[in-house]
């Protein structure tokens, strides 16, 4: 660990009191803390020494790590990622092969029990782990040793988090996520295709701050993050409510920026902080520029269905189902005609005829 | 299985059995009501049996005076019902979108806001004909398992909708799930319970029209 404290860090890089307290009191209001606790932010985030992070990727596509590069760089937030120790990266750290696997050794004896993991990409159980290898070592194999010294995991990205894009059907390489593999860490999960940079800086952040991670809802997310689904944020959904919504990318509905929701926007039930914190420096985010959400940060995204239809519809084309189903019920039930014709048939045949008599009181 | 998990079970295998059994299931009852025949009618035509046919078919959906006076109420409370019922079926954009996807035909909706106003007024008339259910002795004695099937599975799909609407007990996710199961689950069951007078109502009431008319006699 370094000696200089994140403050101290800080103000050598030049960032001002009033920079690093805009970035408390943004962290504050991004895990909707109450504004008391930007002095205490300020406080611990001053004092914080860089904890040591060690990155592992695994099946993924350099995404999560694409994202986190782009998180305002060279803003407060770049800045404080720069000010925790990354002591292994494959794609940001300079060392390569060995030197790089001994930092990463080094880093782990050093900070026994203290270090933060954050992986990125799913873990491939098939051919007993093989299908993915870092210097000849198994990603399982790579996750169980890393786990065992961390204080913590991140799941950075839907991969890591919920198996992600390698899970899909038909899953060909057994792939699962860092929660079904490790249980006895605590595992917070950070999804997301890629996730939003604020949101993977703001959970270190928090972890800084409280040393500990933060709340988590049922699916290991961080509360104040996905919270809420993005429909419920969406500035689109006042047309929601009214009823007007684009049928098509290019009709007068679309240029009026009416909502998505028929041309297959999962919004309504992913939950995630796109709506509000943006992307790109808080430029825009998908549903701004036009695009129905694709519920990237929801587990199986990719096998819930077409992007382009909407939620309420099946997913299937249904109309061989309806004939299918039409002539099987015409069937049966024309069967069931003969059948009472001929129930009907043997009744008249086999009664017995009453005659009036038999209706008499003296019989 | 998680929400997301049990929402692509609803919206994939779960809609296709459902609908399989919906149209299946339909079509024999309807099938097998009309193949049983009726015997031909060899007296001379006093009247037009068609015209008759749709003037039932009509004056069915109007409510009859010496029933209304009785039980205004109840009668009131049946249209709500119906309507609310209705317009909340076809006329929320998102049940629209399915009818598309099944049918390919669309129509215009109501805004959403509306739909939920209506949908909290057909619960409400729901929970009403319970109410009223309960409390006439002869109606009681009268309801079989089947009516309070039909009428449970009914009010699923409507309160599950609005609570998935409104954010209410469970997360969205989950109950747009049940949502659809709720549903998925009336179209098992209707072809099988008295519900089939979704469809029957107009063979019925033609049926019935109809012999009345060639016969001259009102119906």
């Amino acid at each position: 660990m370094d000696d200089l404290s994140l403050g101290e860090r800080l103000r050598q890089r030049g960032v001002s009191r009033r920079g690093f307290m805009k970035f408390c009191a943004a962290t504050a209001s991004m895990m909707a803390l109450p504004p008391m606790m930007i002095p205490k932010i300020a406080a611990a985030l001053e004092q914080a020494k860089r904890p040591s992070v060690i990155w592992l990727s695994f099946q993924e596509c350099t995404g999560c790590t694409e994202s986190l590069t782009r998180s305002h760089a060279p803003s407060i937030e770049g800045l404080i990622f720069d000010h925790i120790s990354l002591d292994y990266h494959h794609t940001l750290q300079a060392a390569s092969g060995d030197a790089a696997e001994h930092a990463r050794e080094e880093a782990m004896q050093a900070n026994w029990g203290e270090y933060l993991l954050v992986v990125d990409g799913s873990i491939p159980l098939g051919a007993n782990g093989n299908y993915s290898a870092i210097a000849g070592i198994s990603n399982l194999d790579m996750l169980k040793e890393c786990a065992e010294g961390a204080a913590a995991i991140v799941s950075v990205g839907t991969c890591a988090a919920y198996g992600g894009l390698p899970m899909a059907n038909p899953n060909p390489t057994d792939a699962v996520a860092v929660a079904d593999i490790i249980d006895d860490k605590p595992i917070v999960n950070v999804p997301g295709c890629p996730p939003i940079p604020t949101v993977i800086t703001g959970v270190l952040a928090h972890f800084l701050t409280f040393g500990r991670l933060p709340e988590l809802d049922g699916l290991g997310r961080p509360k104040a993050f996905f919270g809420q689904s993005i429909h419920d944020r969406c500035y689109r959904r006042p047309f929601y409510e009214r009823g007007q919504f684009a049928e098509t990318f290019d009709d007068e509905g679309a240029r009026k920026g009416w909502c998505l929701f028929k041309l297959g926007c999962k919004g309504p039930t992913t939950y995630n902080a796109c709506a509000t914190a943006k992307w790109n420096e808080g430029t825009s985010w998908p549903v701004e520029a036009g695009h129905g959400c694709i519920g990237c940060s929801e587990p199986r995204f990719w096998d819930a269905g077409s992007f382009y239809q909407a939620l309420s519809v099946p997913f299937r084309d249904v109309g061989d189902t309806i004939l299918a189903a039409g002539t099987a019920g015409l069937a049966v039930g024309a069967a069931a005609a003969v059948w009472n014709r001929k129930r009907k048939a043997d009744a008249r045949e086999k009664r017995d005829t009453i005659t009036i008599k038999d209706l008499s009181k003296e019989s | 299985m998680d929400a997301n998990e049990l929402l692509a079970w609803a919206r994939g295998p779960g809609f296709d059995i459902a609908l399989t059994i919906f149209v299946a299931g339909m079509l024999l009852r309807l099938f097998e009501v009309m193949a049983l025949g009726k015997k031909p009618d060899l007296s001379a035509a006093r009247g037009s049996g068609a015209q008759g046919g749709m003037r039932t078919l009509v004056a069915r959906t109007l409510p009859r005076k010496s029933v209304f006076d009785k039980e205004p109420l109840r009668i009131i409370n049946g249209y709500v019902l119906h309507i609310g019922f209705f317009i909340v079926l076809f006329l929320y954009e998102p049940h629209i979108a399915l009818f598309d996807r099944a049918l390919g035909i669309s129509w215009p909706g109501l805004p959403s806001g509306l739909i939920d106003a209506i949908g909290a007024i057909t619960i409400l008339s729901l929970i009403a004909a319970l109410v009223f259910r309960l409390n006439n002795t002869v109606m009681r004695f009268l309801t079989t398992k089947g009516d309070w099937l039909a009428w449970a599975v009914t009010l699923l799909p409507v309160l599950t909708g609005y609570m998935a609407y409104n954010h209410l007990l469970l997360p969205y996710t989950l109950m747009l799930a049940l949502h659809l199961l709720s549903v998925e689950l009336l179209m098992v069951v209707a072809p099988f319970t008295k519900l089939t007078h979704m469809f029957s109502f107009a063979t019925a009431r033609w049926y019935q029209g109809y012999q009345a008319g060639r016969r001259g006699v009102e119906s």
